[in-house]
């Protein structure tokens, strides 16, 4: 019971700060509005048993993209222009509610194969197994190594003084 | 009413759909790069969701979700190098202005 609580809770909050990032004129609140997001899909992954997973959205987006976000705003004079519409918003608002709804239609039409396990107690050493040991994603961990890399060289060459 | 699968996943339906109205709706490329953000982070909750009902043993939804995090990681960097390099040179982050490549 206290798990469907803490579902709703955490649903409802996630989609009011989503709601709240794109409708918002104040984009500085936008972007605080995005980092309450963040912290309620922690909350999901925690409710999902995904407590590594949690850790890491709280460090990395909660954390380091957020920061780099509110940067760039405050960089580039955003707030006080305000968070403005093109000309496309009846359109792509009909479009996002018809996409809502097909999908929505085709997930709760669909027949999953449900396991009805438990989920495993900390995931940590699951994980690192997984990621680190025999028949593991090691090749592409070493892939997503090199691609940090080259953002990394990437964001330097692209930001620097000419 | 207990909690299933498809709770999960119309939750990151609803994520998503509001990242897609934000990122075809706004000028400010900052803000383009939130919804995005959304999005990803909608994609996530759905992986995970599938690897907690459906492999629980195996946990290949979180391993997903981890390199779907570095990818978000590094595209939110290089995205936002790119619009402060924009910025720089034109004075503007209005999407809808920065039209040098339009045909």
């Amino acid at each position: 019971m206290a798990l469907e609580i803490a579902f709703w809770v955490l649903a409802i909050v996630a989609i009011a700060a989503a709601l709240a990032v794109v409708t918002l004129r104040n984009v500085f609140r936008a972007a605080l509005s995005l980092i309450l997001c963040f912290l309620a899909v922690a909350g999901i992954f925690i409710i999902l048993s995904a407590d590594f997973l949690a850790a890491v959205q709280i460090l990395i987006y909660v954390g380091a993209i957020s920061v780099l976000i509110i940067l760039a705003i405050m960089l580039t004079r955003e707030v006080e222009r305000g968070s403005l519409s093109n000309k496309l918003v009846v359109p792509v608002l009909i479009s996002a509610v018809l996409f809502f709804g097909t999908v929505t239609f085709a997930m709760l039409k669909t027949s999953w194969s449900l396991v009805s396990l438990p989920p495993a107690e900390a995931t940590t050493v699951a994980l690192a197994s997984k990621l680190f040991g025999e028949d593991g994603f090691i090749l592409t961990v070493e892939i997503a190594a090199i691609l940090l890399l080259a953002t990394i060289i990437g964001a330097i060459t692209i930001v620097r003084e000419k | 009413m207990s909690l299933g699968l498809e709770h999960y996943l119309v939750l990151s339906a609803a994520l998503f759909s509001i990242g897609l109205y934000g990122a075809l709706t706004k000028r400010s490329a900052v803000v383009i790069l939130m919804s995005i953000e959304l999005m990803l982070n909608a994609a996530n909750i759905a992986l995970v969701a599938f690897s907690r009902y459906i492999v629980p043993a195996l946990l290949t939804g979180q391993v997903f979700t981890i390199f779907s995090i570095v990818v978000a990681a590094a595209e939110a960097t290089v995205g936002l190098a790119i619009i402060m390099a924009i910025y720089r040179s034109r004075e503007t982050i209005d999407t809808t202005k920065i039209d040098l490549m339009k045909w």
